[in-house]
């Protein structure tokens, strides 16, 4: 019952943007996240980074509703969407990449942006033909953006494994959220392509503040975010990519060895 | 030159069917609009099964639905006024059910062939869909449904005429339904409606309701992570396709002059999806050419051998569906592509392009 009840923040910064305060996601006793808390700014680059089953996949199911919290709360633009359906926090500007490939394979490249593009997604009004002028204008755009207008009216199905992360890349920024959570774009890339991809993703910042989760280092690197560590549903540290390499902590953890090893420090 | 001469067929084949009345015996003719009607519901399930991805084993109690609500009109008309139809009377009523009364109107009673499987489709499958049911389950649910249906029509024999059926209609809006002028006409309102139907689908397939349906088959949680609610999508698909079949089953019902369980149980319902499986799924003229063919033969091998037709039914469906998973409409497709040149030119080792 606390839907949109707006948060009492001692000073409500303008620019914060996404705020996860506390959350704990319990999966019949298996904390996927324990407790975390974020902020993100508008306009800003997070990589969210840390070992398998660290509760990085965990944490966007959360932010976008497909995992509903056990405790704590998402607070977005001000507003608590903890609880809102998933179509709606799309709709007040969340959008998510997924893990795999989240492409709609039987539609073309076009039409796949076209349907992220619209921007009213009420069914009654699918019944046209085509989408608005403005929409086209923005699918054109993005086509450019991620290097696919010369496919644009291929099957997705027939595009290549990295085109198909670059097409779902495009249908994020279509939807024209002003955050993008990005997991795991360049799984299944060569070098270029990686880096074309951080291209691509540093080219958005303008407009859209991102949330990157990988665990490629070199692809973190040129990215060049600021980077948030996490380990065992917890958050570990934060700090730029040269302090993160550079810790020890973060270094035990990426090696494999239980915190306990390193306790004796303490 | 070839995209003209491929945009003729359909005309010439429309044109072909609608002279059939002066090329085929008035019996054939009745048989060819049976079919015809048949087609109506095939068409449905491609939005239903081919595009949206539903698969349903309960088309027959739309079918069914549109077909005892027009059988209804026809049973009352012929009546005196302040009779009862003859079953009724046999099974001990003295007055007609008061959801009996409606039909005899002929305007209620073409609304309800439409509404009633429109309305109780969109409900049951908002229910269902909204509570992300779907797949095998999906189509469990409707395979219980269309047994329950026929269950219910049979046990309520004083109010449906039971095992029997509704049957022995003389007119339809004054017309006389046995005479030959009348079979023609509705042999050519028939085709009318197989041709609406056809582009009406085609239409729905080519909006951005129709890409937005295949999104949903294709990646339902992609469509709702895009800010999209994918269950509207899936009703109007599937009540579309009620729609259709509850026209279909007033049509047949007006060509048969019967409409019983047997036409709308769980048999039935899967020897549509069969038909369908057959022409094509994603092909609206394949989902008609399976639904024509599959009838004509079982008309043609089921008065010669009776017992045997279930089992070349069985045995079309596993080939099908082992060599043509796009049904026959595949082959054609598979040819346009070029595809199949393409596996003739790889197979010749001195023309590899």
């Amino acid at each position: 019952m606390n839907i949109m009840v707006p948060v009492e923040h001692e000073t409500p910064d303008p620019r914060l943007l996404l705020a996860v305060d506390g959350v704990t996601v319990d999966f019949d006793g298996f904390k996927a996240l324990n407790n975390f808390s974020m902020t993100l700014d508008r306009g800003s680059l997070r990589v969210l980074i840390g070992p398998n089953g660290a509760g990085k996949s965990t944490l966007c199911d959360t932010i976008i509703g497909r995992v509903r919290a056990t405790s704590g709360r998402v607070i977005f633009k001000g507003e608590e969407i903890t609880r809102l359906p998933e179509d709606e926090i799309v709709r007040r500007g969340i959008c998510r990449k997924f893990q795999t490939p989240g492409i709609l394979p039987s539609l073309t490249v076009r039409d796949n942006l076209a349907i992220a593009a619209q921007r009213d997604r009420r069914w009654w009004r699918s019944f046209g033909l085509d989408i608005r002028g403005t929409e086209r204008e923005r699918v054109d755009e993005v086509l450019e953006q991620v290097g696919l207008t010369d496919r644009q009216h291929e099957t997705a199905s027939l595009l290549a494994h990295g085109e198909k992360q670059w097409l779902e890349i495009g249908m994020v920024v279509a939807t024209q959220a002003d955050l993008l959570l990005l997991d795991e774009p360049t799984a299944g890339m060569g070098p270029a392509e990686t880096s074309r991809t951080a291209e691509l993703i540093r080219s958005l910042l303008g407009q859209h503040t991102v949330l990157v989760i990988d665990h490629d280092m070199s692809f973190v690197e040129q990215l060049d975010g600021r980077v948030t560590v996490l380990h065992q549903g917890q958050f570990l540290k934060e700090g730029s990519v040269s302090e993160i390499r550079n810790d020890p902590e973060v270094a035990a953890v990426y090696l494999g060895r239980a915190k306990d090893d390193a306790a004796p420090h303490a | 030159m070839r995209f003209t001469y491929a945009s003729a067929i359909p005309v010439a084949i429309i044109v072909l069917a609608a002279a059939a009345p002066w090329l085929i015996s008035s019996y054939e003719l009745n048989l060819m609009a049976r079919f015809l009607a048949l087609a109506i519901l095939a068409i449905g399930l491609v939005l239903v099964w081919g595009e949206g991805g539903i698969l349903s084993l309960g088309q027959g109690v739309f079918f069914g639905l549109g077909g005892y609500a027009l059988a209804m009109h026809l049973k009352l008309v012929m009546l005196d006024p302040g009779d009862i139809p003859d079953f009724m009377q046999w099974s001990g009523l003295e007055s007609l059910p008061w959801w009996w009364v409606p039909f005899e109107n002929p305007v209620c009673a073409i609304l309800g062939v439409v509404l009633v499987p429109g309305l109780f489709a969109a409900g049951f499958s908002w229910l269902v869909f909204r509570r992300r049911v779907g797949g095998v389950y999906f189509a469990l649910i409707t395979q219980a449904l269309a047994l329950a249906f026929s269950t219910l029509l049979i046990s309520q024999q004083a109010y449906t005429g039971g095992f029997n059926g509704l049957t022995d209609y003389s007119t339809l809006l004054g017309f006389d339904l046995a005479s030959d002028d009348m079979i023609v006409a509705l042999y050519w309102i028939t085709l009318a409606l197989v041709v609406v139907a056809f582009l009406g689908v085609r239409f729905l397939m080519m909006s951005r309701f129709g890409k937005l349906l295949r999104a949903t088959r294709d990646g339902e949680n992609r469509v709702r992570f895009l800010g999209y609610n994918p269950a509207p999508y899936k009703v109007i698909a599937f009540t579309v396709g009620a729609v259709l079949a509850g026209i279909s089953g007033a049509l047949f019902t007006l060509h048969a002059g019967v409409i019983s369980p047997a036409l709308v149980g769980v048999v039935p319902s899967i020897e549509m999806v069969i038909w369908v499986a057959v022409g094509g799924r994603n092909s609206l003229w394949g989902a008609v050419i399976g639904a024509l063919l599959i009838n004509f033969a079982r008309d043609e091998i089921s008065s010669a051998f009776p017992n045997i037709w279930l089992y070349g039914l069985g045995l079309m469906f596993v080939l099908v569906v082992s060599f043509l998973p796009d049904g026959i409409a595949g082959l054609f497709a598979a040819n346009r592509s070029g595809r199949m040149a393409h596996l003739l030119k790889t197979l010749r080792p001195g023309r590899a392009a």
